[in-house]
């Protein structure tokens, strides 16, 4: 087969203007002028008013906060439950899998929506803990169902061979399923993080006046008129995020050598 | 069914107890609770009295409320279409890109997807803004006289959608196109199909899948994504996702607002069923 060139061509043209917007914050976080349309020579001026800026340091943190409490409580209940039901299949746990995977499927409003409601009537106080529960509630979905992808993918017969050579079932745990589903734990709650960090409809809909996180924060600046200071936070979050995706593309390096490790002592089975 | 290979165990509620607990508190009571509350009547002040009526129904079949319904769909629709024309050919030939390529793009969907959401449509109110950097380009190159004042229009709005629905689009048409067994159409071509018919009756089949998956995950989000609505669209375009929010906010009405979102919700899970219907398929494609 010829490899034609305009397939590539087109794949370039449709990523390059993916990423004009983003490079345009990151040119005019530079720009001396106030006004964004006009470029009035390079500054580091909104640098100083971002890193100045208490609410938005404060917004940053609770984001972050948020976001640790959120995928840890979504690390331990869903990589238990994809154990559990991996261990004990039945119609239930089928319905209630599916269940839990509904905050990720329907449309986000429907979530923000349905929490203030039950909130309210449980007379929850809209603030940190409201967020931590909306949040672990679409943060599970990822984490367990990477980690239910790794399990199927396991060989089963590992564990067994484990259990038949006498390593007692906590042994077999922590050597043989742990370092499998590992990856996809890690892989799962990444996926989370991000979604948590960069949640704005829920988390409008959960948070109390007093504590706001960063989109929220981000939201509100928009509408009410645009400062160049987002400019600037726009390019700090970016390397962030470069920084991070880079983090993920070691992980999934790893998760892929451990793969192909399996796919290994597979091939050698059937030989 | 039970579990052959070792029939004597137990269910490990240890285990299990966690997700079992917090998906019936925490998302099936709460979704059960929204559609009881549709029913509900709305207290004087703030809150909810307990007391049937089918007046929060009735009020979605207003003009005003049903023309929302309509409009959202529509730009969903017309959203969804664009993300589908742009994103299928890319997450096709990024299938047919040598290993180390497709890492490569990958990274490269993947910093913009990672990115905040509201950031990447505050580049766009830059590039739309009257006298912004489009009219300035266009202006530039005398292709128009005067400044568009783009930003604010539906057109905004549906670029918003586009550019934030487009990744998840090339994801599941990629992830579907990456696993096809690429020999089957080499076979077609062997026995005398033009490249052509065999794309459409091979490539295209097989790749189905995840078109349709990457179809749901635009449609259903584009529904509910007030946000790209309100900062592109200004207060122009109002989306039954803006309606909620209103109704919650402003309105104080929640049961209206349960009313609407659990129309929506039907709709939603109307559509995942007819995507498992027609693709057999249990798992929407390229979700996570």
């Amino acid at each position: 087969m010829k490899t034609k060139k305009w397939p590539f061509a087109y794949v370039g043209i449709i990523t390059a203007i993916t990423y004009i917007p983003i490079l345009l914050t990151v040119v005019y976080s530079f720009n001396a002028s106030k006004i964004s349309s006009v470029w009035g020579g390079f500054s580091l001026e909104w640098y100083r008013e971002l890193f100045r800026d208490r609410d938005l340091g404060e917004a940053l943190v609770n984001s972050l906060i948020l976001a640790f409490l959120s995928c840890l409580s979504a690390a331990v209940v869903g990589t238990t439950g994809a154990l559990g039901m991996y261990r004990w299949k039945s119609r239930l746990n089928d319905a209630v899998a599916m269940v839990s995977m509904l905050p990720i499927m329907i449309p986000e409003i429907i979530l923000g929506m349905v929490f203030l409601s039950v909130f309210s009537l449980m007379n929850l106080p809209f603030g940190m803990l409201t967020l931590v529960i909306a949040h672990t509630a679409f943060c599970i979905p990822y984490v367990y169902s990477m980690v239910s992808t790794r399990l199927v993918g396991m060989d089963k017969s590992l564990e067994e061979a484990a259990l038949d050579l006498g390593a007692s079932p906590f042994r077999v745990f922590w050597d043989v399923t742990f370092p499998t589903i590992l990856p996809g734990i890690l892989s799962g709650v990444m996926l989370a993080f991000a979604m948590s960090f960069d949640d704005v409809v829920i988390s409008i809909f959960v948070t109390g006046s007093k504590v706001n996180t960063l989109p929220v924060k981000i939201y509100t600046k928009l509408k009410t008129g645009v400062t160049p200071e987002v400019n600037a936070l726009a390019a700090v979050m970016l390397a962030v995020t470069i920084a991070l995706i880079a983090a993920s593309a070691a992980v999934g390096n790893w998760t892929n050598r451990s793969e192909r490790r399996q796919i290994k002592s597979q091939e050698k089975e059937n030989v | 069914m039970g579990n052959k290979s070792s029939p004597k165990t137990r269910p490990p509620w240890l285990l299990l107890a966690p997700m079992y607990a917090f998906t019936i508190l925490f998302v099936a009571l709460p979704i059960l609770y929204m559609f009881l509350l549709s029913f509900l009547t709305r207290a004087e002040v703030w809150g909810v009295e307990f007391q049937f009526t089918l007046a929060n129904y009735k009020r979605i079949l207003e003009p005003l409320y049903l023309d929302t319904f309509l409009e959202s769909f529509r730009l969903a629709l017309i959203s969804t279409a664009l993300v589908a024309l742009i994103g299928y050919p890319y997450g096709y030939f990024m299938a047919k890109m040598s290993p180390a390529w497709k890492k490569r793009m990958l990274l490269l969907i993947m910093i913009p997807f990672w990115t905040s959401a509201l950031i990447r449509l505050y580049g766009w109110i830059i590039v739309f803004r009257s006298n912004g950097v489009l009219d300035s380009l266009l202006m530039g190159l005398h292709i128009t006289g005067e400044p568009l004042k783009l930003l604010y229009t539906y057109p905004a709005v549906v670029v918003g959608m586009v550019y934030a629905l487009l990744p998840f689009m090339i994801l599941a048409v990629y992830s579907s196109a990456e696993k096809m067994d690429w020999s089957l159409v080499e076979a077609a071509r062997d026995l005398g199909a033009s490249s052509r018919l065999a794309f459409w009756t091979v490539t295209f089949k097989m790749t189905l899948p995840g078109l349709l998956s990457g179809v749901v995950l635009t449609f259903i989000p584009s529904m509910g994504l007030f946000f790209i609505a309100d900062l592109l669209g200004g207060n122009k375009i109002v989306l039954v996702g803006s309606v909620i929010q209103e109704q919650l906010t402003k309105g104080r009405n929640q049961p209206f607002a349960a009313a609407l979102s659990a129309v929506l919700m039907v709709l939603t899970v109307l559509m995942i069923r007819l995507y498992r219907r027609i693709t057999g398929a249990s798992k929407l494609e390229g979700l996570v």
